[in-house]
């Protein structure tokens, strides 16, 4: 019998490779490649009065300067708004190189090419470029005041404005239903900026030879990517190649494309006729690649005695940085999945999104989920607070009943579709969490607390991914998909769906991911999509080929096709297991031939005798070899929840503040491996509590980074993260053929809020910022109460 | 992220040492783990690099009865595993992570001399001294005490051409106790503050205290805090007036982590932890 792999725990295929140093990232390739090195804006906003490279001429090594002038018309335009937007209607993107002014500290104004990387630095040390500083605009209060510009023709630095209202029940507004409501709250929450900084950094090589492009990326897209490159490059797409080898963490901030040096290296590689490569280093990533969160939101909730929301009226100002790439996409998630799992009665929120002097932001794990459930959360415990109540209490009296689903929330969600949860069952889930974390028999006392947190996170966005099954003579199983993978265990968690869905054991299954000659068309990792979009398009594919399988050895084995059955790779008929046939011959078959290399494939040569000679070999409409290729696309997100409980210990005397227990429940439908799901919550959480206690970046008020180092900023190690007890609940989604939900950014999402609730419950004072430290709590202490 | 070129010498004995840098006065790469990143991250960008590492003779930890010495290539995981001090070992425990105490050196971080770093801490109160070599026709050097060697941050009493050989630190009196307590953002980070105490108990009594503090001054701060506990017994002494003489000292800032002001909060409540917990065991040595 064949294992059912779906659904089991399977150990990770790829880590043996990638904990004893077989990955192959972008930067263990192309070792005779050139490198590239960029100087960057050490002003955050500043106009460039003049580039002097002639004490940088005679450094060894040295290949080529480029300066903006220096480039074709088509490559120094600028970058491509990605997702536009109707609210966005002042987007802008950077160029490649800065012509005339720079907006942040790190934007690229040079590339210089040299024989390796440290003459390439060499060169950048001893580039003038001569700056007049501007007024620089730092956080987003500086940007709503307008007094300075980011870019001269955004009046107000507002990007996007955009309010969006859903009536309540009675068809009032949330701020008529606020004015009439028993009780109502307003207050003030901050959110810091973080970033994904994943372990890789991002590295581009190109290699050009006349006629083809080949660009390897440490990217979250490579498809994507080759139709930029193609585009701006002016080569046609047949003759570009994007291939993202492994890759180190991407966490979203990959997921923006095309990067300058993704345009300006497979460009150089072209001009030079020499292969070139750029692999960031850790300083360059923290100011010249993205960060996210930063947020201040303005709070005017109104409810019953229940605390139950009547209203509830949300403004926030997001602060966008200096380019909006990738648009809107992080305040929109934030101001739709800041309902989580409630009916939230009338509901309004209103978003500025604002153009400062630091570097851009764009989605990073979570994607502004952590920020909208901080909001929703910290209000619910304001609600108890307020009432007396239980804050466990007075969320499930908010919650959306299972009966209730498919539940629309009448917004528009992310991927432009309505925002309509499909399935969950959100009082089960309390109550498991309640159990799991001991809630109705905690014992609080000074200096020890309990929180939680509740949210929903719609996973899984189109437009499509495709899977590509082929079985090969020998029986292998070769799956192929479009988007890339950085981590995730997609080598196991794809085998587990092709092993399951074709009766084959899983090593005899291989995956590729991101690589366009295999599949061309892909959208890319991000959004919690993976097992959702790409996992059910290669389920499909794998019965299409199934299907083809049982055709071909029902011919050969003159059964119906309806009695056959496929066991560890064997195709046999049901209950007669002597009438069988290998995969690996049921391909040879489906290929006819006409030169055999091995004694298997000559089973399918023209004068073997198999075939009938009145018919052609290939059937019309059939297509030769077992293999098949197939496309999902969801009609919209299917939305995943969690909810998380903390406990938190502070010391009296120094502030310092532990998490001695974390506990989640989390439900993403039915479970592909729930060991991968589970360290997807373990790596989430880390990063969570990252933003709930450490993470922030520090711009000073002439919006410079001053911490932009792992010195500095503080990515909490092993030893800050807490053992993380989970339990899981399987909701299946009715919208796609598997029933799964993504989970990929699941962890990051409530952590916040659960630290800030349990926080708040250690010390009775208001908690409304993340992240918190030790010396912040100190202040509080003494001046908060 | 790459260093700027620099002329490399790898000398095999002292005198080798000494005399390329009499001539070339360049910096001295022993465990490398704060001069290297200065030098990738461009801060440092020295011409001529001298590295210590194959020179015979430096590697060595030598116990005595009067105290440790610890050769100027002794990794902090060799000092620590080689238990030769209390207090010493303590305060390894506190630098940095295994991987950074594999390769970074007792001697290399007294010479780098960081105001936050725990051993320049452990050196001063304990009085011990670092031995400094140059070339003078042949190897002369002197010993410079604790006191004298940390002239600010980042700066030893070490001249151009010279270089640390071993740093001494004096053994613990009988009856004595020792502690090292400090607070970090994350485990092995630099302290926000800390404070470390060295506390003798004679005759059931408290004879001397000192303590010295990290993080909070341009160099380590000792405060000999014996006046406001001396002549009592460990269970009675003020430690509460003892710590605020230590807090007084403290010179503490602001940064992105944390305030002066907690800071300073924190030297008081470490150092009055810190000078009970020495007191602790020195009593119990005693009694023992």
């Amino acid at each position: 019998m064949t294992t059912k792999l779906f659904g089991e725990p399977v150990q990770r295929r790829e880590d043996h490779r990638l904990l004893t140093g077989g990955g192959r990232y972008v930067d263990d390739l192309g070792r005779d490649a050139l490198a590239a090195a960029f100087v960057r804006s050490p002003h955050a906003h500043a106009r460039i009065r003049d580039i002097d490279v002639t004490a940088a001429l005679d450094v060894e090594g040295l290949v080529a300067i480029y300066t903006w002038d220096d480039l074709p018309e088509r490559v120094g335009r600028p970058l491509p708004l990605l997702i536009p937007h109707p609210a966005l209607t002042h987007g802008r993107t950077a160029l490649p190189l800065a012509r005339d002014v720079v907006r942040h500290v790190g934007e690229p104004v040079v590339m210089v090419v040299a024989t390796d990387r440290y003459a390439a630095e060499d060169v950048c040390a001893r580039i003038e470029v001569d700056y007049e500083p501007l007024k620089p605009v730092v956080g987003p209060e500086q940007a709503v005041s307008g007094v300075h510009l980011v870019h001269d023709d955004v009046p107000g630095n507002v990007g996007a404005h955009l309010v969006q209202e859903v009536p309540g029940p009675d068809g009032r507004g949330a701020r008529e239903a606020i004015e009439t409501a028993p009780h109502t709250l307003s207050f003030r929450l901050d959110i810091e900026r973080s970033a994904a900084t994943p372990l890789e950094g991002r590295g581009v090589y190109a290699r050009w030879d006349g006629r083809d492009l080949r660009v390897y990326s440490s990217t979250q897209t490579s498809t994507s990517v080759r139709m930029a490159v193609s585009a701006v490059l002016g080569v046609p797409l047949p003759q570009v190649e994007v291939i993202a080898p492994d890759v180190g963490g991407g966490f979203g901030v990959k997921i923006v494309h095309p990067w300058p040096e993704e345009i300006l290296v497979p460009w150089a590689a072209m001009t030079l006729g020499r292969e070139v490569k750029w692999t960031e280093d850790r300083r360059e990533h923290f100011v010249a690649s993205a960060h996210e969160r930063g947020q201040v939101q303005h709070v005017r909730v109104g409810f019953d005695d229940d605390g139950r929301l009547l209203g509830l009226d949300v403004t926030i100002l997001h602060d966008h940085g200096a380019y909006t790439p990738y648009g809107i996409i992080v305040p929109i998630v934030t101001s739709t999945q800041l309902l989580g799992p409630y009916k939230v009665g009338a509901y309004r929120v209103e978003f500025s999104s604002l153009y400062t002097n630091t570097v851009q932001v764009t989605p990073y794990r979570g994607a502004g989920r952590p920020q909208g459930v901080f909001c929703m959360e910290r209000t619910m415990d304001k609600i108890a607070r307020r009432l007396g109540k239980d804050r466990a209490e007075v969320r499930a009296a908010n919650f959306i009943q299972p009966e209730d689903f498919p539940y629309d929330q009448g917004m528009t969600f992310q991927d432009g579709r309505p925002l309509i949860y499909d399935s969950g069952d959100y009082p089960r889930m309390l109550r498991m969490l309640k159990e799991l974390i001991g809630w109705d028999d905690f014992e609080r006392a000074p200096g020890r607390g309990i929180g939680i947190g509740c949210y929903v996170e719609g996973t899984g966005p189109g437009p499509y991914e495709g899977g590509h099954v082929q079985i090969t003579s020998d029986g292998q199983v070769h799956v192929s998909t479009g988007l890339t993978s950085q981590g995730q265990g997609h080598e196991t968690a794809f085998a587990q769906i092709a092993a399951t869905e074709l009766g084959v054991p899983i090593e005899r299954v291989s995956v590729v991911t991101g690589d366009t000659r295999r599949l061309g068309y892909a959208v890319g990792t991000f959004a919690s999509r993976a097992a959702v979009v790409s996992g059910n398009a290669i389920a499909l594919a794998c019965r299409k080929v199934r299907e083809k399988a049982l055709r071909v050895a029902a011919d050969a084995l003159e059964a119906d096709p309806a009695d056959l059955e496929i066991t560890e790779g064997v195709v046999h008929v049901a209950g007669a297991p002597q009438a069988s046939m290998p995969l690996s011959t049921v391909a040879v078959l489906a290929n006819p031939l006409r030169y055999a290399f091995d004694e298997e494939t000559a089973r399918a040569t023209q004068f073997a005798g198999a075939a009938d000679p009145n018919r052609p070999p290939v059937a019309e409409g059939d297509e030769p070899g077992l293999e098949g290729r197939e496309f999902y696309s969801p009609i919209r997100c299917t939305f995943a929840a969690g909810m998380h409980a903390a406990i938190v210990e502070t010391d009296p005397d120094t502030a310092e503040i532990r998490i001695v227990r974390y506990a989640v429940v989390h439900d993403c439908g039915n479970l592909i491996n729930p060991m991968i799901v589970e360290g997807q919550i373990h790596g989430g959480v880390a990063q969570g509590v990252g933003g709930a206690l450490y993470e922030r970046m520090v711009y000073d008020e002439h919006g410079q980074l001053v911490n932009a180092s792992f010195m500095d900023f503080l990515m909490p190690y092993a030893t800050e993260v807490p053992h993380v007890e989970t339990a899981h609940l399987q909701t299946p989604s009715p919208l796609n053929p598997l029933g799964i939900k993504g989970a990929g950014e699941a962890g990051v999402i409530p952590v916040s809020a659960v630290v800030a609730s349990a926080l708040e419950d250690a010390e009775g004072i208001p908690i409304d910022r993340m992240p918190i430290s030790p010396s912040e709590l100190f202040h509080l202490r003494t001046s908060g109460r | 992220m790459k260093p700027p070129p620099f002329a490399y010498h790898a000398p095999r004995d002292l005198g080798e040492a000494l005399r390329t840098l009499a001539e070339v006065r360049g910096k001295v790469l022993a465990g490398g783990q704060s001069l290297i990143p200065m030098l990738n991250m461009r801060l440092a960008e020295p011409s001529d690099l001298v590295d210590i590492n194959r020179v015979a003779g430096l590697d060595r930890l030598e116990r005595t009865a009067d105290g440790v010495v610890v050769g100027a290539t002794v990794r902090h995981a060799d000092a620590e595993r080689a238990r030769a001090h209390p207090l010493l070992t303590r305060a390894l425990k506190l630098v940095a992570h295994p991987v950074i105490r594999n390769r970074g050196t007792v001697v290399g971080s007294l010479a780098h001399a960081d105001p936050a770093a725990e051993l320049p801490a452990v050196l001063a109160v304990l009085g011990g001294h670092v031995r400094v070599a140059r070339w003078d026709g042949g190897v002369a050097v002197r010993d410079v005490p604790a006191a004298g060697f940390f002239a600010g941050p980042m700066e030893p009493a070490i001249e151009p051409g010279e270089l640390a050989v071993s740093a001494f630190f004096p053994a613990l009196r009988p009856g004595t106790g020792s502690a090292f307590l400090e607070i970090a953002r994350r485990h092995g980070d630099y302290a926000l503050a800390g404070v470390c105490a060295v506390v003798t108990v004679d005759d059931g009594r408290v004879a001397t205290a000192r303590a010295a503090c990290i993080g909070v001054g341009p160099v380590p701060v000792v405060v000999d805090v014996g006046p406001a506990c001396t002549g009592r017994p460990p269970g009675e002494a003020d430690w509460a007036g003892a710590a605020a003489l230590v807090r007084e000292a403290a010179e503490p800032e602001d940064d992105i982590h944390a305030t002066a002001a907690y800071r300073g909060h924190l030297v008081g409540v470490l150092a009055e932890r810190a000078l009970r917990d020495a007191a602790r065991e020195g009593a119990a040595a005693r009694a023992g």
